[in-house]
């Protein structure tokens, strides 16, 4: 006890190392119990239920998700489609409408952003939503997936800061070359702005990826339904009816558990592989969308 | 803004055209022509709001009518009678009301307590790691989760807190205590849905505080260790006051925005077990509405819980504004 305040510093430190280590661990142990429990036999998992890592591998529950003819392959499918077309159509209308909300000589700027922005705190909410949906002949329709959630006035906004913020002399020089508004939007805006493009685009796709809501409420044909919302039926149907009146195609029907965490894993493992390269994308734009006007 | 002020900037407004336009050789028309490409880039955005944000709002008015079609769309509604408070006068009547509002009301408190003072902590937490790549590795493990959606959170909770397989429960049973279904008893579901949504989101809301933390000026730090500051008294005298004002302005978005934020999550995990104490404006509006058919009861539902949410940012814009921040909007 010589040097006390180094001490008593080493001690916070290690204090703080353990509490974080901690955390870490009831981050990832969810995520390791289902990966390690869909790879589990019934019979193993019964025996030990805080056993992580199998002692014999069983595949069953993912042969059953992957090949035998679920619904998840479908959904599979559905969900990239709306996740590649969707999260197009959001960059491009979503920049488009910011660019001119980002220049202060656009007459239109302000009443402009008080109509999204009022949209951010006021909404006609879930019925009036679902009758427009319906009136409009969207429902059981592909394209409700990308119209209803073109624009997000979060994203609009991140996008306005990030172009406003972009040095104005760029613009000039090129308008005295003749160059039109649109012209300067592709050819120098946009080839500058690639890092922001990518975390609204990053934002907008793991929306896509994890909705199930829009095809609860607008889509009742079942070939149509999202990877997350037939997740969500696997997860409730299997624990209160049995999965073989789900699928009697096949003789050896895994166990309910196993099919639930096969799903899990299945629907989730894309989305967690991609995002730790893209991180730095959407930890900027949290940032920039945090700074207001 | 003051009526005067609004009315000056119209003027100004209306000045502003004509001053352009004197000074270009065609007048007239070519104030159009001069942003022609701004307002086409503008007019897919615009459509968008008018018709996928405005439309709804307008669309409100089905809640003082009796609406009934089914089958019909928005055109239903103007066939409809017009029935006044009605629908709202059977909410306030109905043993919803007081059940939606109190679990509204008590689930946001506990939000607010609980869910919002985590990431602060973690950011500080996170910060007084020395070690660049175990910062690194920290930050992405505890961001990862925001990357899941409610429903496999939802599914995941389940799995864990299972009554007869899960692991937490073998533990409890390991020590001797009786097995609790977390999920589906009213005494544990609220503390599950705030335990979940911190799980989910503590890193993702972590980042803002990081960035703060990190915009601090070093030399204040190394000041304060001359003067034999511990880390302690540091993160004290010294982080805490630098972020408190960005932790202020979350808090102040959070309050505002505290109605919207949970009804993907309640809708995942609640079962009718625990109805009693999860029932939220929006479930409720979900199951009535759209499951029952209850469009225009449910529309004057959904009109007042906006109503709510209105007043809550009105006034949390209101104390910002006093207390000389720049306010909301």
């Amino acid at each position: 006890m010589k040097k006390k305040g180094l001490n008593g510093d080493q001690v916070f430190k290690a204090a703080n190392s353990v509490l974080l280590l901690v955390v870490c661990l009831i981050m990832l142990y969810p995520m390791f119990y289902v990966l390690g429990h869909s790879l589990m036999s019934d019979v193993e998992r019964a025996s030990n239920p805080l056993r992580l890592v199998p002692r014999a591998l069983d595949l069953s529950g993912y042969r059953f998700v992957l090949f035998s003819g679920t619904s998840i392959g479908t959904a599979y499918k559905i969900t990239i489609l709306r996740t590649a077309a969707g999260t197009l159509f959001n960059v491009a209308v979503t920049a488009l409408l910011a660019y001119p909300l980002s220049r202060k000589y656009y007459p239109g700027r302000k009443a402009l952003t008080k109509i999204v922005v009022f949209t951010m705190w006021f909404s006609g909410g879930m019925i009036p939503t679902f009758l427009l949906i319906k009136t409009l002949k969207l429902t059981n329709n592909f394209w409700v997936y990308i119209l209803p959630g073109l624009v997000n006035p979060f994203n609009l906004i991140i996008l306005r800061n990030f172009f406003m913020q972009l040095p104005p002399s760029l613009e000039e020089s090129a308008k005295l070359d003749g160059a039109n508004d649109f012209v300067v939007f592709t050819r120098i805006v946009l080839p500058l702005s690639k890092a922001s493009i990518a975390t609204i685009a990053l934002f907008y796709a793991v929306t896509h990826w994890n909705s199930w809501y829009d095809s609860m409420l607008y889509v009742g044909d079942k070939s149509l339904w999202s990877l997350q919302y037939v997740l969500k039926q696997i997860i409730s149907s299997a624990s209160v009816t049995n999965m073989a009146t789900a699928s009697t195609v096949l003789e050896n029907i895994p166990p309910a558990e196993t099919v639930k965490m096969a799903t899990i894993v299945v629907s989730t493992i894309p989305i967690l592989c991609v995002y730790p390269f893209l991180q730095k994308y959407f930890v900027k734009g949290v940032l920039v969308g945090s700074i207001k006007e | 803004m003051k009526p005067q002020h609004k009315k000056k900037e119209r003027v100004r407004q209306r000045m502003k055209p004509q001053g352009l336009t004197a000074k270009r050789k065609k007048p007239g028309g070519g104030y159009f022509r001069k942003y022609a490409f701004l307002h086409l880039m503008v007019l897919p955005g615009l459509i968008y709001f008018l018709v996928f944000k405005y439309t709804p709002m307008y669309g409100l008015i089905i809640a003082f009518k009796n609406y009934r079609g089914a089958a019909g769309g928005l055109q239903g509604i103007f066939q409809a009678d017009w029935v006044g408070l009605d629908n709202f006068i059977t909410f306030f009547k109905s043993v919803y009301f007081t059940r939606v509002l109190r679990n509204t009301l008590l689930i946001s408190f506990y939000r607010i307590i609980f869910m919002f003072p985590a990431p602060v902590l973690l950011a500080l937490m996170i910060n007084e790691i020395g070690n660049r790549h175990a910062k690194k590795t920290v930050q992405t493990i505890t961001y990862m989760p925001y990357f899941l959606s409610w429903v496999v959170v939802a599914g995941l909770m389940n799995i864990l807190l299972s009554p007869t397989s899960g692991p937490i429960n073998a533990i409890l049973e390991k020590i001797g205590l009786e097995p609790i279904y977390f999920m589906g008893d009213s005494r544990y579901f609220r503390s599950m849905l705030v335990i979940s949504e911190i799980w989910k989101n503590i890193g993702y809301s972590s980042i803002v505080y990081l960035a703060a933390i990190s915009t601090i000026d070093q030399e204040q730090f190394e000041a304060a260790r001359v003067d034999g500051a511990n880390r302690l008294q540091q993160i004290r005298y010294i982080t805490l006051p630098a972020i408190s004002g960005i932790v202020a302005v979350m808090l102040i978005l959070s309050v505002g925005r505290i109605l919207d934020d949970n009804f993907e999550q309640i809708l995942n995990m609640y079962s009718p077990a625990v109805y009693e104490v999860s029932d939220v404006f929006e479930t409720y509006i979900y199951r009535s509405g759209i499951v029952d058919g209850n469009f225009s009861y449910t529309a004057a539902v959904g009109l007042f819980k906006s109503f709510i949410a209105l007043l809550l940012i009105w006034g949390t814009d209101r104390v910002t504004k006093k207390l000389g921040s720049d306010g909301l909007f």
